[in-house]
């Protein structure tokens, strides 16, 4: 059928570019058609089943409690509410896991091209292991790590500070503010603003008088001396420390790292941080040898050849590949339903079941993951264009 | 499209028209389709409608046999035994439909589906009937789009804990981490009567069943809320079963059944009736050893039942015998409930509730007049 069509335009119009005109617009029609048969065949299903779509669902109250959730959020709260506790969950992670993978696949992938060869051999079996095998598999072995091997909470392994250490994560004492935080926060504010002001005064100095005035320095003692002043001059202390204490089930109070935020956690920076060491890699690589050896022969040193010549040359070439990374990520931190973390996937999966709302939530939460994935490359790009910019 | 010039749209409107002739010609020279205007969308929903008509009744008889969508994980329900079989209480229901319908028990393929796939499953037609210790509430009847059939288990939500925890009821787990299966009804009562007690307690929500009770057993949370049949049925397979005990607490009424797809009502009619043989077959006493001798019987509801006399099963589409293959085949409800939960079982579940309404339970069937 496809065949015929473009064959009859052919033999009736030379020019090329209604012949593509053409393509295209046939290309939208069978979209469209398609789009609109698979939409009329869902509303025949649905209406078949006596099941009406809607979003008003999500203003009833959701009845079910989660687990772990960064906003306030209650049973008896919509679930609305419960959606976006789910939602914030994996924006926690995935925030967490992108700044997290960064940092261990810059770090792994120049250890692949460092010159001590056991730095060298560590970083590949690194690389190699984590990228070969699957992610789900990987946070099995992270939950069970942490789950099947820890002790119980009323076991607790108890480390220095009250911390403790068991199989349903690791809780910390948690800073609250004090009586002094008001004004300790006050003091750090003006700190902060006299170091950048003396830092932008003296630096200029520097430029147009030629004189060697410290401005970083001068910035770092500023902060410093506030950092005192917060410390020592408010009534009462700025920060209390709440320590966890051992209920009748599990620690209450204090701050809760759990074993699933963890695990999952774990998982997605060791399993990214793996593909982004070969992305920097080949990143470096790219740069051209006289590049380094010009550095070199400036004299500079091995880390400011890195950091000024090499890496600034790199970045332009590693941040298209690191943006689907940062994607692959964000997408992948919706396993969590595997390892019982309420993420975005797993709440509106509890959603979806109590409720019916098939339909409704999938548009929902794939809506969601899409514009997560947009907004990151939107970032992505901007980051990358300025790095353009400033090269060229 | 934003960049169209004048000249541009031209061409643009002279393609369009060249393309819905195009489509137009193609259409009409395709020759089995009945109109030319719309013709790929007549086609499909002339497709659909026929699938609509139809009940899934025909499309089973004529596939040759049942898909039926079990659980697949739970002891005692359906799980699969060492050979390779499904076997327990969901799966010889199964079995009983293929019975009636095909005369062979085994004309099932079962298809195990986790708690959150079951309801697609039925709406979409996936599978033809769903057995899989599924609650029947009003939600589920009305907006899940589904029909539910006479319930064949009656459960209740039950709460397990670790003997050595000293949890005597429900209020004792205030604080406590406590396991449940994600998509469950056992979720929303458990957080309801937690609430009703003013206790507090941190869900962890899991998909996969097996995961669950590894985690409850390693000591990640310190109780699980589910189905007590469920419980019961886990709680056999643990490492040490007797280091656990099911609260007598009763959270909920679970009343489990079969569920089909929405208005069906052939199908329904016929799934129903084959549950109801069951129940009505320990009524009057009749199992598979007997059967065939209560085949002479003189008593008419018997014969008609056996389909020896009327035609009982043309009414419902089916063979008029259906209730004898059934009973021949799997047994009668009372035979299905001993072989996979009763005393001879790891299970040893309490008829209780399921008994028949003559021995103070709530089975009950309607004549089979």
């Amino acid at each position: 059928m496809t065949a015929r069509p473009t064959r009859r335009v052919r033999s009736g119009v030379g020019d090329i570019r209604l012949r593509r005109l053409l393509l295209q617009l046939a290309v939208v029609l069978v979209t469209v058609a398609a789009g609109v048969y698979l939409f009329g065949n869902v509303q025949r299903n649905l209406q078949q089943l006596g099941i009406t779509p809607g979003f008003d669902f999500l203003r009833h109250p959701a009845s079910f409690a989660i687990g772990e959730s960064s906003i306030p959020y209650q049973a008896t709260d919509p679930y609305g509410r419960a959606f976006l506790a789910g939602l914030v969950n994996t924006l926690r992670v995935a925030v967490l896991g992108v700044v997290l993978a960064t940092a261990v696949g810059v770090v792994a992938g120049l250890a692949r091209l460092s010159a001590n060869g056991l730095v060298r051999l560590l970083a590949s079996l690194y690389v190699e292991l984590t990228r070969n095998t699957p992610l789900l598999l990987q946070l099995f072995f992270w939950y069970g790590a942490i789950v099947y091997t820890l002790p119980p909470a009323s076991q607790a392994l108890a480390l220095p500070g009250s911390v403790f250490l068991m199989n349903r994560g690791l809780v910390l004492p948690a800073p609250r503010p004090g009586p002094g935080f008001p004004t300790a926060v006050a003091i750090l504010g003006l700190a902060l603003v006299a170091a950048v002001t003396a830092y932008r005064i003296l630096l200029r100095k520097r430029l147009e008088e030629g004189r060697e005035t410290r401005p970083g320095l001068v910035a770092l003692g500023l902060l410093a001396a506030g950092g005192l002043a917060a410390v020592i001059l408010p009534a009462g202390p700025a920060l209390v420390l709440e320590r966890p204490q051992l209920a009748r089930f599990n620690f209450q109070g204090g701050l809760m790292l759990s074993a699933e935020f963890t695990a999952l956690l774990l998982a997605l920076v060791i399993y990214t941080g793996a593909f982004i060491a070969e992305v920097v890699r080949g990143g470096v690589l790219a740069v051209p040898r006289g590049q380094w050896e010009a550095a070199r022969s400036l004299g500079l040193s091995p880390f400011l050849v890195q950091r000024l010549v090499v890496f600034p040359q790199a970045l332009r070439i590693i941040v298209p590949p690191l943006t689907s990374q940062y994607l692959n990520l964000i997408k992948n931190s919706s396993l969590a339903m595997a390892v019982a973390f309420p993420d975005l996937l797993n709440v509106s999966s509890t959603i979806v079941n109590q409720t019916g709302r098939t339909l409704e939530m999938l548009l929902l939460v794939g809506a969601t993951y899409l514009a997560f994935s947009l907004l990151t490359s939107l970032l992505m790009n901007l980051y990358n264009r300025s790095l353009r910019r400033g090269v060229a | 499209m934003v960049f169209l010039s004048l000249r541009r749209i031209r061409l643009a409107t002279a393609a369009l028209v060249a393309a819905v002739a195009l489509v137009a010609a193609a259409c009409s020279s395709g020759g089995s389709q009945p109109a030319g205007s719309s013709g790929g969308g007549s086609g499909g929903s002339g497709g659909t409608g026929d699938q609509a008509g139809q009940s899934r009744l025909q499309v089973v008889l004529s596939r040759g046999k049942l898909i039926c969508g079990v659980n697949g994980q739970l002891p005692g329900f359906s799980y699969l035994d060492p050979s390779g079989q499904m076997t327990g209480f969901d799966a010889d229901f199964c079995r009983a439909i293929a019975a009636a319908l095909f005369d062979d028990p085994n004309a099932v393929e079962f298809r195990p589906l986790s708690a959150q796939e079951r309801f697609t499953a039925v709406q979409s037609g996936e599978v033809d009937v769903l057995i899989r210790n599924t609650t029947w509430t009003l939600g589920r009847d009305t907006v899940n789009g589904m029909e539910f059939l006479p319930t064949t288990f009656y459960d209740g939500g039950g709460v397990m804990v670790r003997k050595d925890r000293n949890v005597k009821s429900l209020a004792d787990l205030d604080g406590a981490t406590i396991c449940v299966l994600s998509g469950t009804t056992n979720e929303m009562v458990l957080t309801d009567r937690m609430r009703a007690l003013g206790a507090s307690f941190t869900p962890k929500t899991f998909e996969d069943a097996d995961q669950l009770y590894a985690t409850y057993e390693s000591g990640g949370c310190d109780a699980v809320t589910s189905d007590k049949s469920q419980l019961a049925g886990r709680r056999a397979v643990l490492s040490d079963p007797d280091n656990h005990v099911i609260l007598d607490e009763m959270l909920s009424k679970e009343p489990l059944g079969p569920a089909v797809k929405n208005n069906d009502s052939t199908w329904f009619d016929v799934v129903k009736w084959i549950v109801f043989a069951t129940i009505q077959a320990e009524e009057f006493g009749i199992n598979s050893q007997n059967v065939d001798q209560f085949k002479n019987s003189d008593n008419p509801d018997i014969r008609r039942f056996l389909g020896v006399e009327g035609e009982l099963g043309k009414g419902l589409g089916i063979s008029n015998d259906f209730a004898y293959r059934v009973i021949k085949h799997v047994g009668n409800y009372g035979e299905i409930y001993e072989r996979n939960l009763g005393p001879d079982t790891p299970f040893k579940l309490e008829r209780g509730l399921n008994e028949l309404w003559t021995n103070g339970g709530l089975l009950y069937s309607p004549p089979f007049r």
